[in-house]
Formats: C-alpha cells, sequence, structure tokens
C-alpha cells in the first residue's frame, strides 16, 4: 500500500490561532478558568486504562490483516536521528531509506515524514524533494524546552525557513506542572503562528507528566491551543511512549473531534521498537478514536528501529521464513 | 483515504481436543455407562451435536454416592493433610499444563469467546486449586476452631454459564477440607467437567473421592436429596435454589447456594467516564451477559447519563460479535436455544413496557444461539426489565439524582450478590460501599474475581460464601458451629 499523504489535512486544518472552537470560546480567560475546566475532564482511572491496553493486546492479528498493518505502520513512521553527532551524510543516507525502505521490493510503502533537528531541515528538504515524504524538524528548544520564548520561535522559524513542513514543539513542562497552563497554552498559540503553514505537532513529554489525568490535560491544552497533533514523547525521557498514554491521547482526540469538529493526529514516539508494538498501537486506534484516524494524516510512530523490524516481518509475509538483519539496511 | 482495520479470521485450532463420540459417568475412578437416557450436548454457536453423554439415573447417583463415601472414610478422610495438598497442586498444575485444551472445549460446548476462557475461566479455576491446596494442611489456622473435621460427601450442582470454574469453586474447597465429592455439572456444559474427571485420574486422585454424575434436572435431585450427602452445595438459579432448599429442610445436610443477581452498577458524575463505560461493558457483556453477578442494572446520575449513555453505545459498536473460536471475539453465542428464548421473552417485555430499546448495527452468524448487545433506557424501577433476570447481553439504564436515591434504587431488589461503584472520590464509594446490600461491591472495576476473596449474595442471591476463609467453613464442622 502507497498512501499519498492528503496536502489538505496537513496544512488546511491548520491556522487556529484566532477564536478558539465554539463550546470552548471563554475558557481560557484566565489561567484559573482555565485550570478549572482541564481539572473538570473526566478523570483518568489508571488499573483500567492498563486493563483496556492488556485486553487489546491479545487481538490476534494475522496473514492479510497483519499485511495492511505492517504496510499502514510502515506509512506512518517519522524516521528520526536526534543525535548530537547528526551530520549532512547521516540525514541524506536517512532521506534514501525514507524514499525506499526496503532496496529488495519496491513495493515497500515510502514512510510519512523524516524528522531531524532544525539546523538540518534543509539537508532533508533536498534530498527528499519531489517524493511527497514531509520534513519534520524538533524546535523550541527540543528537548527541554528550557529556552525564553524569543529563542524558541527563533528556533521555528529558522526551521520552517529551512523547509520543514512539519514543527514537533516541546510543551513547558515546567509551567504545566506549577499549573501555569496559561503561559504553556500561549506558548503554544505563539509557536503555531510561527509555524506558518507548517504542521504543528506539540510534544507533551508524558514521561514528566507522570500521571493520565495529567495526559488528558495536557492533550486538551495542546489541541485548544491549535497543536494539528499530539505527541507523547521527545524520546529522551524515560519512559517515553506507553500504551495507556496513547490510549488517554485518542480519547482525547476523540473526543475533541465530537465536541469541536476539528480532528487532531496522534504520534506515540520513543521506545516503539517491534513490530508487535506497532500493531498493537494501531490496534488501540482502530477501537478507540476509529478508522478515521487510520491513517498517517492522522497517526505516526516517532521512531528509528521501528521500521526495520516491520521490514523484516514484511519479508517474512512475503517469502515465508525470517531473514537476517542484513537482509535491511542500517541508516 | 482511510482502510478499515479488518482483522482477518484467527480461529483456534479444535484439533489440541479429542471429543470422543460418547461419554459415560465417572464413579469410583472409572468411566461407566449411566442407566438413564443418554443427552445431547451441542456447540451452541453451531448448533452442531459434539458427544452424547450418559444420565445418571438414582441408581447410578447412588453408586457414586456410596463410592465417595468409601473414599471418605477409607483413604481422603484418614490421608495425612499435606498428601491432600500434593493432590491438590498436581490438579492445578495439570489444569495449567492443559490449559488450551480445556479453553478450546469449553468454548465449543458453552459459546463463550475462547478469549475468556482461555484469559479467565481456566487460569481462575487453577487459581482456585492451588489456593486451596495451599490451605489443605492448615485448616487449623484458618481461624474457624482448633481442629475443624470434614464433613463427609458432598453433593454439587453446578450451572452452565462458567462450567469449570465453578467445578473449581466446588471441588478444590471440599477436596482441601477433606471431603469427597459427587458433582453434576449442567446438562449443556459437562465436557470440561468430563476432561477433569481425565485430570483427577492423571493425578493419580484415589478412586472415589472426585465422581461426576451427568444428567439433567432429576440426576440433580438424585445427587442433593441423596440421605448419604452431608453437604450439598449449588450455584444456579434462585427458583431452583428455593426447591433444593424445600428439599434439604429438615434433614442435617449442610448447604449453601449461590444464585440470582440484578446487580446495581452506579456511575456517578465524577467518574471516570471512559474506564466506567468499559467497566460497565465488562459488567454485562462479559460471558454474553450469563453472569450472575453481572452488572445488569445502570444507575447514572442524572447529570452524565446522556454522556455516558453515548460513550456507551459508540463503545458497544466497537463489540466484535460472533464466532466465539476466533481470538478477536468480544462476544460469543448464547449457551442454549432455552436461554434464547427467555432473554427474546424478556426484552419483549421492556418493549412493552415502554423502556427504549438500542442494539448496534451489524448481522449475527445464522447458524446458532445468538442475541445482540442490548441497551434499554428509559427503564423504570417498574419494568420486569429492570427487576428480573435476564441472564443475557441486556443492559437496563436509569437514573439517580443524589448518592441516598443511587443507594435506594441499588437496594431496591429481591437480589443482592454484587454491584458496582463508579466514582474519583474514595470517600462517596466508602460511603456508598456501606449501605449496600451486596455481597461484593467493586469500585472502579466489575466482574473481578479472586480465589481468595469471598463470594456470595444477600437475599434471593443465596446464603453462604465460596472463596477465602468463608468459603472453607462451608466443608468444615466444628469450626462452622464454633
Amino acid at each position: 500500500m502507497t498512501h499519498v499523504l492528503d496536502p489538505g489535512a496537513l496544512t488546511g486544518g491548520g491556522s487556529l490561532t484566532g477564536p478558539l472552537p465554539d463550546p470552548f470560546a471563554d475558557v481560557t480567560r484566565s489561567n484559573d478558568a482555565f485550570r478549572a475546566f482541564l481539572h473538570g475532564l473526566p478523570g483518568v482511572d489508571q488499573v483500567g486504562a492498563e486493563t483496556r491496553v492488556k485486553v487489546l493486546g491479545t487481538r490476534s492479528i494475522k496473514t492479510t490483516a497483519k499485511a495492511w498493518a505492517i504496510d499502514t505502520a510502515i506509512s506512518m513512521v517519522d524516521l528520526t536521528t536526534l543525535e548530537g553527532s547528526d551530520t549532512p551524510g547521516k540525514v541524506r543516507s536517512l532521506a534514501a531509506k525514507a524514499r525506499r525502505p526496503d532496496p529488495e521490493d519496491p513495493g515497500c510503502p515510502a514512510v510519512a515524514a523524516v524528522c531531524v533537528y532544525g539546523d538540518l531541515a534543509g539537508v532533508a528538504k533536498e534530498a527528499l524533494a519531489g517524493t511527497g515524504i514531509n520534513v519534520a524538524a524538533v524546535a523550541t528548544a527540543f528537548p527541554s524546552g528550557r529556552a525564553s520564548r524569543a529563542v524558541k520561535l527563533a528556533d521555528v522559524r529558522d526551521a520552517v525557513a529551512g523547509g520543514a513542513d512539519e514543527i514537533d514543539m516541546v510543551i513547558d513542562r515546567g509551567a504545566f506542572l506549577s499549573g501555569r497552563y496559561l503561559d504553556v497554552f500561549d506558548e503554544i498559540v505563539a509557536v503555531k503562528e510561527a509555524c506558518g503553514s507548517a504542521h504543528l505537532k506539540v510534544i507533551l513529554e508524558t514521561g514528566e507528566l507522570v500521571t493520565l489525568d495529567a495526559v488528558r490535560r495536557a492533550s486538551w491544552l495542546a489541541m485548544l491551543a491549535g497543536g494539528d497533533f499530539i505527541k507523547t514523547s521527545t524520546g529522551k525521557i524515560s519512559p517515553a511512549a506507553t500504551l495507556p498514554v496513547c490510549l488517554v491521547m485518542l480519547e482525547a482526540v476523540r473526543d475533541f473531534r465530537a465536541a469541536t469538529g476539528r480532528q487532531v493526529g496522534v504520534k506515540p514516539a520513543g521506545g516503539i521498537r517491534t513490530t508487535k508494538d506497532a500493531v498493537k498501537h494501531l490496534v488501540l486506534v482502530n477501537e478507540t478514536a476509529g478508522a478515521d484516524w487510520l491513517s498517517p494524516d492522522w497517526f505516526r510512530f516517532g521512531a528509528s528501529s521501528l521500521l526495520n523490524d516491520l521490514l523484516l516481518q514484511r519479508q517474512k509475509l512475503r517469502t515465508g521464513h525470517y531473514s537476517g538483519p542484513d537482509h535491511v539496511s542500517v541508516d | 483515504m482511510t482502510s478499515l482495520f479488518e482483522y482477518a479470521p484467527a480461529p483456534e485450532s479444535r484439533s489440541i481436543v479429542d471429543i470422543r463420540p460418547s461419554y459415560g459417568l465417572f464413579i469410583d475412578g472409572e468411566f461407566t455407562d449411566g442407566t438413564g437416557t443418554p443427552l445431547k450436548t451441542v456447540n451452541p454457536a453451531t448448533e452442531e451435536v459434539l458427544s452424547e453423554v450418559a444420565t445418571g439415573s438414582t441408581e447410578d447417583v447412588d453408586r457414586a454416592v456410596r463410592a465417595a463415601r468409601r473414599a471418605f472414610t477409607r483413604v481422603w478422610g484418614p490421608m495425612r493433610p499435606a498428601d491432600r495438598g500434593k493432590y491438590l497442586f498436581r490438579i492445578a498444575r495439570l489444569l495449567q499444563e492443559r490449559a488450551r485444551e480445556f479453553a478450546v472445549l469449553e468454548t465449543l460446548d458453552n459459546g463463550k469467546p475462547i478469549r475468556e476462557s482461555r484469559d479467565v475461566d481456566v487460569p481462575l479455576a487453577a487459581a482456585h486449586f492451588f489456593y486451596h491446596a495451599g490451605w489443605a494442611d492448615k485448616l487449623e489456622h484458618a481461624g474457624l476452631g482448633p481442629a475443624p473435621r470434614p464433613l463427609g460427601v458432598a453433593g454439587q450442582v453446578i450451572p452452565w454459564n462458567f462450567p469449570l470454574l465453578m467445578l473449581a469453586w466446588k471441588v478444590a474447597p471440599a477436596l482441601a477440607a477433606g471431603n469427597t465429592v459427587v458433582l453434576k455439572p449442567a446438562e449443556t456444559t459437562p465436557l470440561t467437567a468430563l476432561l477433569f474427571a481425565e485430570v483427577c485420574r492423571q493425578a493419580d486422585l484415589p478412586p472415589g473421592v472426585v465422581n461426576i454424575v451427568t444428567g439433567a434436572g432429576e440426576t440433580g435431585r438424585a445427587v442433593i436429596s441423596h440421605p448419604d450427602v452431608d453437604k450439598v452445595a449449588f450455584t444456579g438459579s434462585t427458583e431452583v435454589g428455593r426447591s433444593i432448599a424445600r428439599a434439604v429442610a429438615g434433614t442435617s445436610k449442610r448447604l449453601t447456594l449461590e444464585l440470582g443477581g440484578k446487580a446495581a452498577n452506579i456511575v456517578f458524575d465524577d467518574a471516570p467516564v471512559d474506564q466506567a463505560v468499559e467497566g460497565i461493558v465488562r459488567g454485562i457483556f462479559f460471558n454474553q451477559g450469563h453472569v450472575c453477578c453481572a452488572g445488569s442494572r445502570l444507575l447514572v446520575q442524572e447529570s452524565v447519563h446522556d454522556d455516558v449513555v453515548a460513550a456507551l453505545q459508540r463503545r458497544i459498536g466497537t463489540l466484535r460479535v460472533g464466532d466465539p473460536m476466533d481470538k478477536n471475539t468480544d462476544l460469543g453465542a448464547i449457551n442454549s436455544a432455552e436461554q434464547l428464548a427467555r432473554i427474546t421473552e424478556l426484552t419483549a417485555a421492556g418493549d412493552a413496557e415502554g423502556a427504549h430499546r438500542w442494539q448496534p448495527e451489524g448481522e449475527l452468524p445464522d447458524r446458532g444461539f445468538w442475541f445482540k448487545p442490548t441497551v434499554f433506557t428509559d427503564v423504570s424501577p417498574a419494568h420486569r426489565i429492570a427487576r428480573d433476570e435476564v441472564f443475557g447481553p441486556v443492559l437496563s439504564v436509569m437514573t439517580f439524582r443524589t448518592p441516598d436515591e443511587a443507594v435506594a434504587k441499588a437496594n431496591n431488589t429481591t437480589y443482592g450478590l454484587s454491584a458496582g461503584i463508579w466514582s474519583e472520590k474514595g470517600s462517596r464509594i466508602l460511603k456508598v460501599t456501606d449501605q449496600l446490600r451486596a455481597g461484593v461491591v467493586w469500585a472502579n472495576t466489575f466482574n473481578e474475581f479472586d480465589p481468595t476473596s469471598p463470594f456470595g449474595g444477600y437475599k434471593q442471591s443465596g446464603y453462604g460464601r465460596e472463596g477465602g476463609r468463608q468459603g472453607l467453613a462451608a466443608y468444615l464442622s466444628e469450626g462452622h458451629e464454633k
């Protein structure tokens, strides 16, 4: 299956820097009001969420369903390199892999995007020219987010100027945890504006928010502020993406669309390494938010090593036997 | 652009289990013919006849009771308690080793999804044997007297909703306490009990300690009314429970009854909605609603009624109904044509009384006994569907305004087996729990079972407890009278 990203889905939903969606027009009038709103969201029972995820984890995905899931998962990958030692050569190599993940099989779908640090967005853009694969850049003083707002916004503008189609921002976890919700909100609104036509993914860094109640509040905050995607993690903090967190975020986007008519995507990132993990996430999407989210326009995997496992499993389905790690390319 | 994620069928293979064309009774360690007219057991999902099973007559039951008495006085009673424990541990391990076989057979015979027989029934059955194996040589420390003694021969009659699990609930404590057993499984679901008989032989359990006599109501009556039975344990309908109580009255037999239920599942306005919806689903659609403690009356605080019902309907729309052998199935077949007829009749009463019926889209299989997951809203406590036990995938939704009203409505039933509370507020959970007349109250969860936790009811849900120390008391003398 080859999936061509729907450009309308990525850019059209944008520009929500104006008034808030209808039923929530008033909730950000003050920090107290916003706090009351976020804390008034239904609670999350941790045990119940974990039980639900465990049950869905026993879904048996085989044969045609597995083949579909693997190809869909590949098309949802944001192939990522976020190392201090990244170079243009490394990014070009990743771009080559993104456009043709399995050199032995041209029928293998391309990934959704290549995700790099902002200074390498230009290199990625050039390497991916004409492929339909997006360039995603992390910005806003990734991964800590500890910089002044001016620096963060400059970081965003720089990445967009370099050609980034998608910006992955981090929220100010310090402000969130100390209850300064309006500050976090304002910052996302400002970043969204700085993105221009680029698509904004808001990283909640759920491993630092810890509780599922906080994950639900942060999800709503990010969606109200205009985020096009909500993303679990930077990949630099453990735990990163977990299934219960993803469940709560999927419930949030589902409820948000029901309330406002606006659809927001979800991106688990970090720690998803195996096809089995990826398939469990897809089952979660299918049975929580629904089939509308089963596309790279609305669901992504932030991953680097996941792709090779997907490719190995794909080869297994095609040939009937397992091949070794030398049958897929190193990044 | 989006494609549906169509899960490919993933049916469990039935080749692991060897179903014989006919089965006899298991008496004194041997399979023997029954003298009654044999009955056929069918797969409720396909109506295929699985096997023919012997029916025990009064004479057969008498043979079984005599075998049990012999085993009790000569072998099992005098045996060192630690050795009894060894047998129970061995049975528990064999249940685990043959788990897949038991799960497949249970699903074929009962119609429940393989996911539930595999993940719930069989592991819990093994857990009950492990738990009670541990008690076998520690009975004097159970707080039931300094030297509690077994009662003798236990006559046990179990239902069709959890054939293997109910067997474990009955047999494990009886044996751990030193009693021997004559057990009659339900007429529609005898096969896992007969496979259990094979496990008893594999474990070298002395002959006569466990006897299994298959058959219908007549056979059950013979078991409970046999003069040499010391203890009667029954799980099933309140109607049959009443007749058993009458039959046992005036004799020296001990009696415990686990009967029907009409549990209230109370959702307060501060509940964790998504998890509450999961709990409502688990409460009423687990095992097709064939659960005596099913949360069949949903009491929702009026201020969140519409939201909860909408979320519930959306969630029910994702339930996968169909082939119970498919690992992805959530809701399987109704156990029998009779039960399906009863569910159909009671839901028709719901329509007639003015409640509003809702069922999800989708087709049911052509063959077999099926009923769609069903939600009735606008239900009043005066409606039959709010009072009678449907024992099927049918939920009745009512509302309340204050905690007091919730408690009053929850307790307004002739039953009292279980209840559920959904709230983020711990103090409210504790207060309401105290006021509910139910044997088990689950908070922010539903239908959780554990061998260490006693289970039993108030009012017409029966008397006595199973599981935990309290469950042992029903199989011991001295301690019980102390």
